[in-house]
């Protein structure tokens, strides 16, 4: 349970950074009268509210990693070899983040043709990635590794479904960005929508690394590493 | 004032019912009595609690319920208060975890002269297994189980032949440690005996154990604590401590593992010659 | 901590948060079926949840029927009995409980205490709570589909779920687990929503240490929920897995009935440290909702301010951040690690520091106040008392060694009903009486409520407390029927009996509850806005119950904290949240 136990403590410093921030030690009793809120002015509801989903995406992820990492010390472990479009679509996804980014920056300039094309872009390399995903399962199928034949396989096929659905769901608001442009909403709603959306991506980009590492036993030499040092 | 009334009457109500309760802890049959300490050390100072908070309150009730023109007094909060009570919890906290602590060290700590037995459970039944005269019991896997093998030890290990495998109840020499290994081959069971205090799950795929010293002799029962399936109430069996002479009488009538599965052999072996 | 100093603002700054958009229901549908009103998903929620509860409630009659006199009825076996069990503690737990403090009383009570229009993302909420009643249906049809609900006990311990020794396997365990998929779905759209609006739409004054202690429990419950349900999501996802594709996640090498089947190599203990990372959290997700209002039922009807109110937001916030690193503390006999269980008991024993803190708050707000000993208040203090035991029991079960000889007894079951069962069941009802005239505009019967009240608790009480002794006999939980064992004496079933009759009637005092709820909704004496003379702002719509966007033309402004009870020299025993302060008032600024 250690990744989970990272995770949680990672947000809990966050927490414990903003409540800091939240004057918790005022004696609200003796403070009369209309108090100059701390509250950053700038930071949109939805962008909270998709920081929040964040925090909470993540810990699923974290406890898959958990489960996993408790999983593989089991004696009938035989890990999986790794496919090599995996790698393929790892850069896929790369590329989607990188245009929804552009998309962005594109929509804080105000160019409405780059942010169109950033967010085709991006929706066309993340259904790319998906299709590649899928398309790994397939061979992982016909070359023998099923899903209830291994606990590796199960994992594999399950940790990838995780993110797969997470990302079909960030398909779903990326299209709702794009008919929003369609149907020419103004720019600076856009840009929040575009924000939004190339945020969620980058997340799904950082949680894939993690995955991919420990998929592919990265993860599991690093730590031997870390350990070697540490003794 | 009625509800104050009755407010102290729960607390007096539960204070009296714990020392005068027909229904207590069994008799204690092994050597945890430390547990039941710590068990009473709580009592004494949760119980403390409870009749001081509740009786706090019923006074309160009683002194400041509402009457025409009473208005309450302000204060916002007694930081000085509220630490020395903070202090005094954490010493009340520290008196129940440390003497626990020191104690669950021991329960963890099994001496090195401990002998080990084996408890099986499946649905909804026990069995038990003794190290032979090599002292060691064999490697077993649910693998392996089978009508002629139903503890699923592995036939290739040497030191399994020997064991002494337990058709019915279990029997202990008092005053002995025990180390109790305890494995499953279908669902989460735990071997349960009130009178020894100690318990621990069953886990299908691993062994789990605990120790104890039975300190009286008798028959106790063995329940599971925990939910195996429908029959899980019915999941019963009996420990019987006896004096080492005893013991060692019970202990030769029974059987070892090879002579169990040559006899098995040889009523299979028979049957099919019949049914030929 | 950053000093961040205390501003006073003359002046005040203007209107509203800017991007919350109010959606106006066109038509009776979207206004009361598909509402995305906060106020009315609340009722949405509360209903569902306490009509799905009633059916738990009937559930624990049969259980203790068969316990109290086992073998009369014949209609009861032991797989039912299991099954019993099961929904009753997982309807209970989850989708009552959860569900009434945090859609109900969250969805209800958050804007309108922190002085917003509505929730910040309405859509979403809405969709909360029908995703919410589907999961309800699809637990509530386990009990037509062949073979019945799962009887896995609400812990769901694998491989015992899923195995065919268990009652439901066919489609009970399935159903559940896909029921308890969708309630975390759900509950993590209307989270997303409680947290944020309580980040985001505080209106202007609304610091964070002016909010009632009632936010601050749903909000750091919320965030908790938010966290833990993951870890249930996961391990169900698994179990399913498990179930309908024969994955070995958690399931070993086993042989079942004689059969060896296909699992291998899985770990049992793995789910159990997944379901215990959300289950511990979990029972604080019920207790916080409720410390928060107790909180302010206390202050509200002793006329005080709550006592020590800094250390009570810090306790919620430090029990909220403990507990995630206790939940091995219900795994001591699981045959873990044994050197887990130093650090788990430590842990666990130090979260008892903040919780008694706040106990003792709760009592020292008592201390010379002017108790006015209505329901509400009454509830409180009932509370109190079942709190107060049930938490000092669990530093029996908390405290590694001791656990030992009571895990898996009615010791246990004693413990956790005294305080995740009967203690926030008594502030749902507190919570209820004390909200009621605002949800509807009229008091619910006193008398009843008293007779509801004393029944209840008293009953309750009659049921638990002896169970203790039970369990320290040593009477294992989850067994249908004690049978013939030696240890345990004839007086013991008396005992049960006797705890069964209670329960009966506890039982039938609610239906005096649902009566008094249906009965005052159209007969109940006329409450206005202010029938309790609360500070906080829920207190303060124009009117009541509180229109469409809640405030009228503009919103509150809030210029003091939510305690201002018996303040000296004022001319009433409160003043609300959105009173100027004398200054401003001579500016001719008015609430």
């Amino acid at each position: 349970m250690s990744a989970i136990i990272l995770y949680m403590a990672g947000l809990a410093a966050i927490a414990g950074w903003w409540l800091s921030q939240q004057r918790l030690a005022a004696k609200p009793w003796l403070e009369e009268g209309v108090i100059a809120d701390s509250r950053g002015e700038a930071l949109p509801s939805a962008k909270v509210g998709l920081g929040v989903f964040l925090a909470v995406a993540g810990s699923l992820f974290a406890l898959l990693i958990s489960a996993y990492s408790m999983r593989i010390n089991m004696a009938d472990w035989r890990t999986l070899p790794v496919p090599r479009l995996l790698w393929f679509n790892t850069g896929v996804l790369v590329v989607s983040s990188v245009a929804l980014q552009w998309a962005y920056m594109a929509a804080r300039r105000n160019d409405l043709e780059d942010v169109i094309v950033g967010l085709l872009a991006g929706g066309a390399s993340a259904v790319t990635f998906l299709i590649g995903q899928l398309l790994i399962w397939q061979q992982l199928n016909v070359t023998g590794y099923f899903l209830a034949s291994n606990p590796a396989n199960a994992f594999f096929y399950l940790i990838t479904a995780a993110h797969g659905l997470h990302l079909i769901g960030g398909l779903v608001a990326l299209g709702r960005t794009t008919a929003k442009v369609w149907r020419g909403v103004e720019m600076i709603r856009l840009r929040l929508s575009v924000e939004l959306c190339a945020i969620y991506w980058h997340f799904l980009l950082l949680v894939w690394l993690v995955l991919l590492g420990l998929l592919t036993g990265w993860t599991d030499d690093f730590v031997d590493i870390c350990r070697r040092l540490l003794t | 004032m009625a509800v104050a009334i009755i407010l102290l009457l729960v607390a007096v109500a539960s204070v009296l019912f714990h020392i005068y309760s027909p229904w207590w802890w069994t008799p204690i049959a092994s050597n945890w009595r430390y547990i039941d300490d710590t068990i009473n050390i709580t009592f004494w100072i949760t119980g403390a609690v409870f009749f001081a908070v509740i009786a706090f309150m019923a006074y309160c009730v009683f002194r400041f319920h509402h009457k025409e023109g009473r208005r309450a007094a302000y204060n916002p909060e007694n930081k000085k208060l509220e630490w020395w009570l903070s202090i005094g919890t954490g010493i009340g906290v520290a008196a129940m975890l440390a003497p626990g602590l020191i104690v669950w060290h021991q329960f963890v700590t099994v001496p090195a002269d401990a002998t080990e037995v084996e408890v099986m459970g499946q649905q909804w039944q026990w069995s038990y297994r003794l190290p032979g005269k090599d002292g060691r019991l064999g490697t077993s896997d649910a693998r392996h189980v089978s009508s002629e093998n139903p503890m699923g030890l592995n036939l290739d290990d040497p030191y399994g032949k020997d064991d002494v495998v337990i058709q019915d109840d279990l029997h202990l020499p008092v005053g002995k440690p025990v180390k109790v290994l305890l494995r499953s081959i279908d669902v989460l069971h735990d071997f349960y005996v009130p009178e020894f205090r100690a318990k621990m799950d069953m886990i299908p795929g691993a062994v789990t154990y605990f120790w104890f010293t039975p300190t009286r002799t008798g028959t106790f029962e063995v329940l599971c604590a925990e939910l195996c399936g429908v029959a899980h109430a019915q999941m019963r069996s009996k420990v019987i401590v006896q004096e080492e002479r005893e013991y060692h009488a019970w202990l030769e009538k029974q059987r070892t593992f090879a002579e169990l599965s040559e006899q098995r052999g040889v009523a299979k072996a028979a049957y099919k010659a019949d049914s030929e | 901590m950053v000093d961040i100093p205390y501003q006073e603002v003359t002046g005040i700054p203007p209107a509203e948060v800017a991007d919350v958009e109010l959606y106006h229901p066109r038509s009776w549908w979207t206004r009361y079926v598909f509402s995305q009103d906060a106020k009315v998903i609340a009722v949405q929620y509360s209903i569902t949840a306490m009509a799905i509860g009633m059916v738990a409630l009937v559930l624990s009659w049969l259980m203790r029927l068969q316990l109290g006199f086992p073998g009369t009825f014949s209609f009861i076996d032991p797989s039912q009995y299991l099954q019993f069990i099961t929904m009753h503690g997982m309807i209970m737990v989850i989708y009552l409980l959860t569900a009434l403090f945090l859609g109900g009383f969250g969805n209800y009570l958050i804007p309108l205490m922190v002085g917003a229009r509505d929730m910040v993302f309405p859509y979403v909420n809405m969709l909360s709570y029908w995703v919410y009643l589907l999961a309800v249906i699809v637990l509530a049809a386990t009990f037509f589909v062949p073979g019945g609900p799962t009887g896995a006990g609400w812990t769901l311990y694998p491989p015992q779920a899923i195995l065919s020794g268990t009652p439901g396997q066919d489609w009970g365990i399935v159903l559940m687990l896909a029921s308890l998929i969708l309630f975390i779905i759900g509950f993590t759209m209307g989270g997303l929503n409680y947290v944020v609006t309580v980040l985001q739409a505080r209106t202007r004054g609304m610091t964070l240490m002016r909010l009632p202690l009632t936010v601050w429990g749903i909000f750091t419950a919320t965030v908790m929920a938010l966290l833990a349900f993951p870890a249930l999501f996961v391990a169900s996802v698994m179990l399913l897995l498990d179930r309908l594709l024969g994955t070995s996640f958690f399931m070993p090498t086993l042989v079942e009935m004689g059969q060896q089947l296909k699992y291998g190599g899985g770990s049992p203990i793995l789910f159990q440290h997944l379901f215990w990372f959300f289950g511990h959290p979990e029972v604080y997700i019920v207790a916080l909702p409720a410390f928060g209002i107790i909180s302010d039922l206390i202050s509200v009807h002793a006329r005080k301010n709550i006592f020590g109110y800094r250390m009570m937001v810090w306790a919620i916030v430090a029990i909220g951040a403990l507990s995630f690193v206790v939940w091995a503390h219900h795994m001591y006999v699981s045959g873990m690690h044994p050197y887990f269980g130093f650090f788990f008991a430590t842990t666990t024993l130090i979260i008892a520091i903040p919780t008694a803190i706040k106990v003792y708050n709760w009592v020292l707000t008592l201390w010379r106040g002017d108790i006015h000993l209505t329901v509400p208040m009454l509830y409180a203090l009932a509370f109190i008392i079942t709190f107060v035991n049930g938490g000092l029991t669990g530093l029996f079960l908390g405290n590694v060694v001791v656990d030992v000889p009571l895990s898996d007894t009615m010791f246990v079951v004693a413990h956790f009903h005294m305080v995740m069962g009967i203690a926030p069941i008594m502030a749902v009802f507190g919570g209820i009486y004390h909200w009621y005239p605002k949800v509807t505009g009229r008091m619910l019967n006193e008398a009843l409520g008293k007779f509801h009240f004393w029944v209840t608790f008293l009953g309750a009480y009659a049921i638990f407390f002896p169970m203790h002794y039970l369990g320290l006999l040593g009477v294992p939980r989850r067994y249908h029927d004690i049978g013939e064992t030696a240890f345990i004496p004839a007086s013991a079933h008396d005992l049960n009996a006797f705890m069964s009759v209670a329960a009966l009637i506890v039982g039938f005092a609610q239906l005096v509850f649902v009566f008094n709820m249906i009965w005052s909704l159209m007969k109940g004496k006329e409450a206005g806005g202010n029938p309790w003379g609360a500070t906080s702002l829920e207190w303060q719509t124009p009117e009541t119950p509180p229109g469409h966007g809640n405030w009228g033309k503009e919103l509150p402004v809030v210029y003091r904290w939510a305690y201002d009870y018996s303040v000296p020299g004022a001319t009433r025993d409160f003043v609300p949240q959105n009173e100027p302060p004398a200054g401003l008032m001579a500016q001719g600024v008015h609430p």
